[in-house]
This record gives structure tokens, sequence and C-alpha cells, in this order.
């Protein structure tokens, strides 16, 4: 009767769950048991089912084959509501807020105070401000989501599941998003809930981090648990291994490349950015061909800004742009384009892609209205196709079917297309952001590699990017940015992350260098 | 399962649901429901003139819905259609009144193109707002919808008033007059279905095959991606309100020249927002929205027949609103069908 159980009550347990996709089996007997009050991590890379066992256990989805047991005892999870009544709550790794509505609004949304027949804003916001400080979750309450930036909308999330009263609390890939410092202010919040008795699943598939804040490990792969780990008795090759079924690389080989002239410049530009705030304060840089420039910062301090400005998508306030010398301030997206600029935008769901539209309509975004795409009005579908599955040939972007809907591919493949779509534009000036923001580790080889034959082929490269270890390990200068400012530019080879670490953290160069 | 299979299984599905419901309803006022509905069948396709009929019922639905339709592929919601007919009827009424020293073949386009123009530029108003200001155009052209009906009572009570009774604006020259295909008695099936199917033909052209499609629908699907790509969203949603409005005011047309042949209120009667329906029953595709107001122009005319036996003709609505409510809330009908498999 008790046959796959121990006798020790955990906080969650998940027994010989099978999850059936088409085609695809998503979670192959999958066994995990979380032990009240700790960080529990659940690693794999991308595809290995970890969202979707964590979505069963919200209710999202329900398991084939299996049981769930909360606290020792077996329950049935219709939906998330039965989830919430059992005190589990999840921060998606796609944030679930309304943008137009406050940060009191959002959390509170579905389970409203009330004065009489009225919302009683007034004690919402009171109620948020109390968790926020009990947890240390620093969130501005009157601030609108669509003003604040991602590191808090995730705060936001965070109370979201307090406010419903959580005990468990599954963070989907939340570190996906977060600047190092985030990260960090994140990782004190988490230790605080455990503190405080709270169980908490952490899905990841950034080693170090995992190795820093878990207390034990299950690590998936292809659907089944390969290992469970007690954190301070492994360490992150043995993680790797059980993950990916073999040693890894975890940095990409740059060869010598000699930049030639300045393709792209920028002289004291100034941007503003939603608010009316001033987000690019009089910046000036220049990209030579063959080069990559990395700017470093911490989210949210002008980069978003600076990215929208370059590819046409943000009018400027002052400044001046220049492509080969020609000035290009106030062109179109599809001026730029035209020119030879790309960009692999930061946000692939966002700006990247549609995801209604099948994939070879993605693959010509951008291109659609010229040769060999569309003569004069008309689409010219034969050639969409053969260059669609040509480009998703050479991408490696799966499932191999040009007829899928963007949005149906996985993150990381959706990124590869993206990817795979821009560089085959045959720029001479790429702008690339965030380009591995939330894939796993062969991903961010794949993609390193071409961004690194880009500069081979002397292309200029502006690399955007909040994790420091992409930056250092692409770039030929740095330059940090903050509050909107160049603090700062460095040779990877003579700095240190400290020195830009100090800088990203507001510290102009010599302070840096005086340290 | 197949995208392309459910779009056209969930009408389906949906109007067999509600034919079962009316069934049932049929039964419950103490009728026979296979007399009822083959007096409804009757009464659409009984007879010549029973199919004339349907046939210019059906006519300006395919319009609308071709209107309202192709606005919601490129994200706006044109509940204007209504408006745009109107405008577009009205104007051209008051020129085609003097075109009868020009040969059909010059009169007939040229009163087609004034129509189309008119509800173009009266539908680009409220892109131009939404384009420029953010107003949404769902509200914007609920105020446009008053003012052309109330600026058109004004002028076929006012200047364009004609003999007296219900106001309505003089006879349009014979020369603007649509060729009559059919005449069976007093009516008369005019070749605005034909101008209704070639319209639908060429916007699944538009939206399948050509570069403003593609660009219309990346704006309705994405907007930030849509500019990120190149493409100017403010330019493609004036565009797409300003296709939509001339199919609205071709419907205005069709109506003037092949059925009133002068402007009175009735000439749009509520055409304009059944193309709302008639979009949601088409699944925003032209081919299908051909149906779709086949399917509505045929419950229409057949309703008089099944009033005769007893049933009332509001039975109908009932059906239609069903499939409406169906097609709507086509998850309702995809989540029945889905579990129905996975249960097998």
């Amino acid at each position: 009767m008790f046959e796959g159980r121990s006798y020790i009550v955990y906080a969650v347990e998940m027994v010989n769950i099978v999850k059936r996709f088409p085609g695809v089996l998503a979670n192959d007997h999958v066994t995990v048991r979380v032990k009240k009050g700790e960080i529990h991590a659940i690693v794999g890379e991308n595809g290995a089912g970890k969202s979707t066992l964590m979505n069963q256990l919200y209710g999202l989805y329900h398991p084939d084959e299996g049981e769930i047991f909360i606290n020792g005892e077996k329950v049935v999870i219709r939906g998330p509501k039965d989830a919430i009544k059992l005190g589990i709550g999840m921060v998606h790794q796609h944030f679930m807020l309304v943008d137009t509505l406050t940060v009191a609004e959002n959390v509170v949304l579905g389970s409203e105070p009330v004065k009489g027949l009225n919302f009683d804003m007034k004690k919402a916001r009171q109620e948020v401000k109390e968790l926020s400080e009990k947890y240390g979750l620093f969130v501005d309450v009157d601030a609108k989501i669509e003003d604040i930036p991602v590191g808090m909308q995730q705060r936001v999330e965070i109370i979201k599941t307090l406010y419903r009263g959580a005990n468990i609390i599954i963070l989907d890939e939340p570190t996906a998003v977060l600047t190092p410092q985030e990260v960090e202010e994140l990782f004190e919040i988490m230790r605080k809930l455990k503190n405080d008795g709270k169980t908490i699943l952490f899905i990841s598939h950034k080693l170090h981090e995992v190795m820093e804040i878990s207390n034990r490990i299950t690590v998936m792969r292809l659907g089944k648990v390969t290992g469970e780990l007690e954190t301070s008795k492994t360490n992150p090759k043995e993680i790797a291994r059980h993950m990916v079924g073999r040693d890894v690389v975890l940095r990409v080989s740059k060869e010598p490349h000699e930049p030639k002239d300045v393709i792209f410049e920028i002289k004291d530009l100034v941007v503003k950015d939603n608010r009316g705030l001033t987000a690019v304060n009089d910046v000036s840089f220049n990209v030579r061909k063959g080069e990559i420039v990395g700017i470093a910062g911490v989210a949210g301090n002008g980069q978003t800004e600076l990215v929208e400005a370059i590819t046409g998508l943000r009018k400027i306030e002052s400044g001046h742009i220049y492509f080969e010398g020609k000035e290009v301030a106030g062109f179109t997206p599809r001026q730029l384009r035209e020119l030879g600029m790309s960009h692999i935008p930061e946000d692939r769901l966002k700006h990247g892609l549609i995801e209604e539209f099948e994939a070879y309509y993605n693959i010509i975004l951008g291109q659609h209205y010229r040769n060999p795409f569309a003569n004069g009005a008309f689409l010219n579908h034969n050639n969409i196709f053969k260059y669609s599955e040509d480009l998703m040939e050479e991408f490696d972007v799966r499932p191999r079917k040009i007829d899928h809907l963007g949005g149906n591919f996985s993150g990381g493949n959706q990124q590869k297309l993206v990817v795979g779509r821009e560089i085959r534009t045959n720029p001479k000036f790429l702008v690339v952001a965030q380009p591995t923001r939330g894939l796993d580790v062969g991903a961010i080889e794949f993609i390193h590699k071409q961004i690194l034959k880009m500069r081979s082929l002397d292309v200029g490269i502006l690399l955007i990017s909040m994790e420091l270890e992409e930056i250092f390990s692409l770039s030929d200068r740095i330059l940090v940015m903050y509050e909107g400012e160049i603090m700062g530019e460095v040779k990877p080879e003579e700095t240190t992350i400290e020195e830009v670490g100090l800088m990203m953290t507001g510290h102009r160069i010599e302070e840096a260098r005086r340290g | 399962m197949n995208k392309k299979v459910m779009a056209i299984l969930v009408p389906v599905v949906s109007v067999l649901i509600a034919l079962a419901i009316s069934t049932v309803i049929i039964l419950l006022i103490g009728k026979n429901p296979i007399d009822a509905y083959g007096a409804l069948i009757k009464g659409s396709f009984g007879s010549k003139q029973a199919i004339a009929d349907t046939v210019i019922k059906t006519t300006p639905l395919i319009l609308t819905g071709l209107a309202v339709g192709f606005g919601f592929r490129a994200g706006v919601f044109n509940i204007g259609a209504e408006g745009q007919m109107v405008m577009g009827a009205l104007i051209a009424a008051t020129f085609a009144s003097n075109f009868g020293s020009l040969p059909p073949l010059l009169a007939i386009p040229l009163t087609i193109l004034i129509a189309m123009s008119v509800g173009a530029g009266y539908a680009a108003i409220a892109g131009f707002l939404k384009a420029k200001t953010g107003a949404h155009e769902v509200v914007t052209t609920i105020m446009l919808n008053w003012i052309a009906t109330y600026f058109a009572s004004y002028m076929v009570t006012g200047p364009l008033k004609v003999g007296s009774g219900t106001p309505k604006s003089p006879e349009i020259s014979d020369s603007c007059q649509l060729p009559v295909l059919m005449k069976v008695g007093a009516i008369e099936m005019s070749a605005g279905i034909i101008i209704a199917i070639i319209a639908a033909i060429f916007m699944y052209i538009l939206l399948n095959k050509t570069t403003t499609g593609y660009e219309v629908k990346a704006v309705g699907f994405n907007p930030y991606a849509a500019e990120y790509g190149g493409i100017s969203v403010g330019k493609n949603i004036v565009l797409a309100m300003a296709i939509s409005g001339a199919l609205a005011g071709l419907a205005g047309a069709t109506e003037l020249m092949g059925v009133h042949h002068r402007f009175l209120g009735e000439l749009s009667g509520g055409k304009g927002f059944d193309g709302i329906s008639i979009a949601l029953i088409g699944q925003n595709n032209p081919i299908g929205i051909i149906f779709a107001a086949f399917l509505i122009g045929a419950l229409r005319t057949g309703s008089n027949e099944m009033q005769f036996i007893g049933v009332p003709k509001h039975m109908v609505m009932i059906i239609q609103g069903i499939v409406i409510f169906l097609v709507a809330a086509d998850r309702i009908v995809r989540t029945i069908m889905i579990r129905k498999r996975v249960e097998k």
C-alpha cells in the first residue's frame, strides 16, 4: 500500500508521474520528494520536463499516471485553485501580471479585500507593504507593472503567492531574467522564506546558482530523473554529467581577430524611457568591423532604451547615430535593415517573434517585402519555404517543421530561429541583446559560436548582456553602463569581474581602478 | 488536430449543436421539428423565388462579413461597418442619380468606386485616430456610426428628399443599376452576389498571398514584432481600417445598385452589425465568410415559411445566437471534441 513511499512526511511528493504530450513523453515515471522547509532545486536542460512537472504540481496539467502527496496526504490537483488551497504558489517564467495595474492591485487580484461593496485599496496597499517588508521583497506598491523593472516584477509575483497563503513556492527559472545583483537579492529573499518555514522548489539550469542556494537537487534529463543529490555532497561537474550525460565545456574559445574600420558610431546620444525620464544620458561609442563591443550593466540602466534607439524603435532626444559615417538618427527600422543592420532583440516573445505566425513567416520577418520572398505585391511561397527549410537546418531549429507556429517552439529553438533569421541577412552591423537569456548550455554554446563566426566575417557587433560571463568571453571591448551613462571602457583581458562589478554599481573607471 | 481542419470543424459542429438544441425547443413548444426544418428549407431553397431571396439577403452579409473579418485579421475591431455602409451608399446615391448620361460600363464602376472610397475614408478616420492618439476603434467607430445614421436621415428628410412617406433619396440612374441575373415575379436578383464572391476571393488572395496581407496580419498579431520587422504599425492600422471600410462601402453599393436603387433607411438595416456575427462564424476566413453569410441569409429567408406552420420565426434567431455563441466560445467545442478523442 505504501509501496515506493517512505515514512518521512514530505512537503511535496510526486511519485511515478507520467505525462505524455502528442509525440512526446514529457515526464517518464518521475519521482520527486521535497522536504519541508528546504530549497529543492530541479535541474535539467531545456526540454528535460522540469516545467511540465511543476505545472502538474500547480494543477495546470494533469498527470497521466502517478500520485501527488502534499504533507503526506494524497491529493488530486485539478487546477491552480486547488493548488492555491493546498498552499502551493508558483512564479512562472513568463510573469502573469497585468501591466496597467499597480503592484498592490496585481497582488490582490482575484482575492481583493473589500469594504462593503467596494475594493479596499487602502487595505490592499497595507497588506502588500507588510508582506514586502517582512521578507525584504522591496517593491513600490503604487507603481504600475509596465513601469517597473523585471526584477521587481518577479518580487511582485512572489508576494502574490505569499498573499494567497503559499507554503510551498515553485520558482520556474527565476534567475533567467535577472542580473547578478538581482539574483543575489532573490537568493536573500529565498533564504528568508526558507527560514520562515516555507518550502521552495527552484527550477534552474544554472549550476553555480543551484550550488549556492539549494539544499537538495533533483536532476532531470529527457523526461527522467537522472540523479538525486545533496548539494553539500556534490559539485557542478557531477550535476552537469547527470544533466547532459557527458562532461561539458562551459566556455567558447575566441580566435584573435584584427578589427577594421568603424562601421557604427553614436555621439552624445540622449534617449528617454516610457515615463519620459532620461534613460540614456550623453552616451558615445563606436563599433568597428570584426569587433564585438559588449555592454555590461545591471538591468534597467538604459540598455533597453539604447538598443531601441539604435535600431529605430525609439526616437532619440538629441545626439547622433552614424552608420558607415552617415547620419541615421530618425531612420525607421526598415531603412536601417536595408543599410545592413540586424537586431537580435532582448525579448524574443515581444519583438523577436510573432507567435501566431508559422515558422516560415517568422523567418522572413523584416525581409518579407523583398526579393526573393516577394515579387512586387505578391509573396513567393516557394522561395519562402525553401529558405526556411535551409535556415532551420543550418541553425538546427527543432522540430524541423516550417509550418510549426512560432509560439509552439521551445525557448531555445525560438531563439535559434531569431538568431538564424538575423544572421542570414548578412548584416554589416549586428545588435545582439541578451542572446542567451533562459537558454540551456547546448543552445548557449551554439549561439556564441554563431556570434563569433560573424565577427570573423568582419561584422561589427554590439552585444548587450546581463550575463557577465557572456560579456567577458565574447567581447573585444567592454563598456559598462550605469543609470544611462557609460562608466568606462575596459578590455576583458585587462580587467576583472570585480572591477566591472564596481562600475556596474556606479563607480567610474578611475574609482574602480583605485579600488 | 490540424488548425485548418479545426477552423472548418468548429463552425460546422456549432451549427449541428445549434440545430439539436433548436429541435428540443421546437419539441417543447409542441411542434414537429421535421416539419419546421422542412419549412425552413423550403422557404429558403424550395422555389426559384426562395433561392433568389436567399441570394439577395446573403450578398450584403458576405461583404460586411468580409469587412469585419478582415479587420479582425488585422487586429482592429471594426464595429463601424454599419456607418461605413450608410455613408458609402448615401454619397454614391447622391452622385448616381445624375449619371444618366454615362454608359453602364462607366457608371457602374464609378458608382461602386465612390461607395468604396467613401466607406474607406470614413473608416480610415477611426484608423487614423487609433494610430495617432491610441483612441480605441470600437469607441470611435460606434460614434461614427451615429454620425452616419443621423447625417443620412438629415439628407433624406432634407436636401435629398423625394416624394412622401418613407424618407428616401431620388432613384439612381438606370445606367448605375446592376444587371439582373434572375427575375422571379417582383424579385430581381442582381449581379451583386458575383461582386460579393469576387470580393471574397480577392480578400483571400490579399490576406494569404500578398505582402500587404502579411504586414497587416503581423501588426494584428504582434505590433511590437511587426515594428521591429520594419513594418509601420500606424500605416497598417489606417490601411486595415480603410480596406475594411471599402468592403462595407461596397456592401452599401450592392444594396443601392442591385436592390433598392435609392438610399433609404432600411438599406443598411443592421447588416453592418450582422457582419460581426458572420465574421465570427466564418472564422475570419473569406471563404468561410461566404458560407456563414449564406447560412444566415438562408435562415432568415426561410423563417417566414416556418412561421406559416406555426413555429415562430424567432427560432432562427435562437439558432443564429447559439451558433455565434458556440463559435465565439470555440474553446468549449474544442474541449468537448478533444476530450472525446482522449477518452477513446
